[in-house]
């Protein structure tokens, strides 16, 4: 069954330990352990893995190494027969016969240690996608758990801070209530200040010889328009 | 971020965004975080810390509070909502429902501020959204 269906059976059991869906009868954490498992796994595949590219790579160099000397044994022998050293020839022969068993056999190891190689980067790989899915749940239960008891913990405050639980509309209202009185509050607030800033700088130009009275800029208009009619 | 790292933190920002943020810590077997925002009093924001995730809870109202006769209705206005509302979802944890934030470990301060007043004004806009759907 699905981590998630798990969940859900428990909430609407009403259970109030969703940690118990990963405490198997021995009371273990189920999920923890195969997680443990898993990075056992993971850590002891991750170094069969070295241990067996380190010998894939010296089969390798070995074949290596073979071939070459087959190489130059064949050159020895090619140079004994031009000199008709029949019995020297044959000798390096045998040799050569030798090393290519041993090529044959050390062909076979460093094939059997890229199978291996193989196998293991592909362990790796699905105890990887393991591990990150055996975390992926334990997250999912752990959030579940821990949201139930920070809930019941909020009930518990709910109740000894005797504070009385509105419903969600009366609590809207008192919060646009509240909201209006401090924009209301702040409207009032700018008004003041603009008006006793305006009152301010008029009395300061009056006393300036500024601006002062209606009429003034009433002759002003005049003075204008007899100008422009000029 | 644990939640004392957060408490403290929250409490030194004399505000955010313009909003006040005040905070105030809820004991029991999960360290919750009570926090409220400027002038929503009603609405605080509960705010627990997981190994993976913040996670930050708003209670809108109570199962008792819905029109039975609309119930199914509401739910699946609620549905619909979860995708316009920004950063918040609906959800239910007992016989409440509730509107709720995640955010990752790794978020810093400002994330989680950003959080909680969105979801408090979320939680205000929804209430009143839902508003004929309850008694």
């Amino acid at each position: 069954m699905s981590v998630l269906k798990k969940i859900m059976t428990a909430v609407r059991g009403g259970a109030r330990e969703v940690g118990e869906l990963i405490v198997d009868a021995n009371g273990t954490r189920i999920f923890e352990q195969e997680i443990q498992d898993a990075e056992t796994h993971l850590r002891k595949a991750k170094q069969d893995l070295t241990d067996v590219m380190a010998k894939q790579m010296q089969a390798g160099r070995k074949v290596e190494s073979l071939k070459k000397e087959i190489g130059e044994h064949e050159g020895y022998t090619v140079q004994a027969l031009e000199k008709g050293n029949e019995e020297l020839a044959l000798e390096i022969a045998e040799k050569i016969a030798q090393l290519e068993t041993d090529l044959l056999e050390q062909e076979e190891v460093h094939k059997s240690f890229s199978g291996h190689v193989v196998r293991l980067k592909d362990l790796v790989k699905k105890t990887e996608r393991q591990l990150k899915e055996y975390q992926r749940q334990l997250s999912m239960v752990k959030t579940t758990e821990s949201v139930q008891k920070a809930s019941a913990a909020i009930t518990d405050n709910f109740a000894s801070s005797n504070s009385k639980i509105i419903s969600a509309k009366d609590s809207l209202e008192r919060i646009k209530e509240r909201q209006q009185n401090t924009f209301d509050r702040l409207a009032a607030a700018e008004q003041l200040e603009a008006e006793n800033s305006d009152k301010g700088l008029d009395e300061k130009m009056k006393a300036a010889g500024i601006g002062g009275g209606d009429d003034k800029s009433a002759n002003a208009v005049l003075d204008r328009l007899r100008a422009r009619q000029a | 971020m644990n939640i004392e790292d957060l408490a403290m933190r929250i409490s030194d920002l004399s505000s955010f965004d313009g909003y006040h943020l005040d905070c105030q810590p809820i004991p029991g077997e999960v360290e919750v975080l009570q926090i409220t925002v400027g002038d929503f009093d009603e609405l605080p924001t509960y705010v627990s810390v997981t190994d993976t995730q913040i996670l930050c809870i708003t209670y809108l109202f109570t199962e008792d509070e819905v029109k039975t006769e609309r119930r199914t209705e509401m739910l699946e206005e609620m549905l619909e909502l979860n995708i316009p509302i920004p950063l918040s979802s609906f959800s239910k944890i007992d016989e409440r429902y509730v509107i709720f934030g995640a955010l990752s470990n790794n978020s810093g301060i400002e994330d989680v501020c950003h959080e909680i007043i969105t979801l408090t004004e979320n939680a205000a806009e929804s209430i009143s959204a839902l508003e004929d759907f309850l008694s």
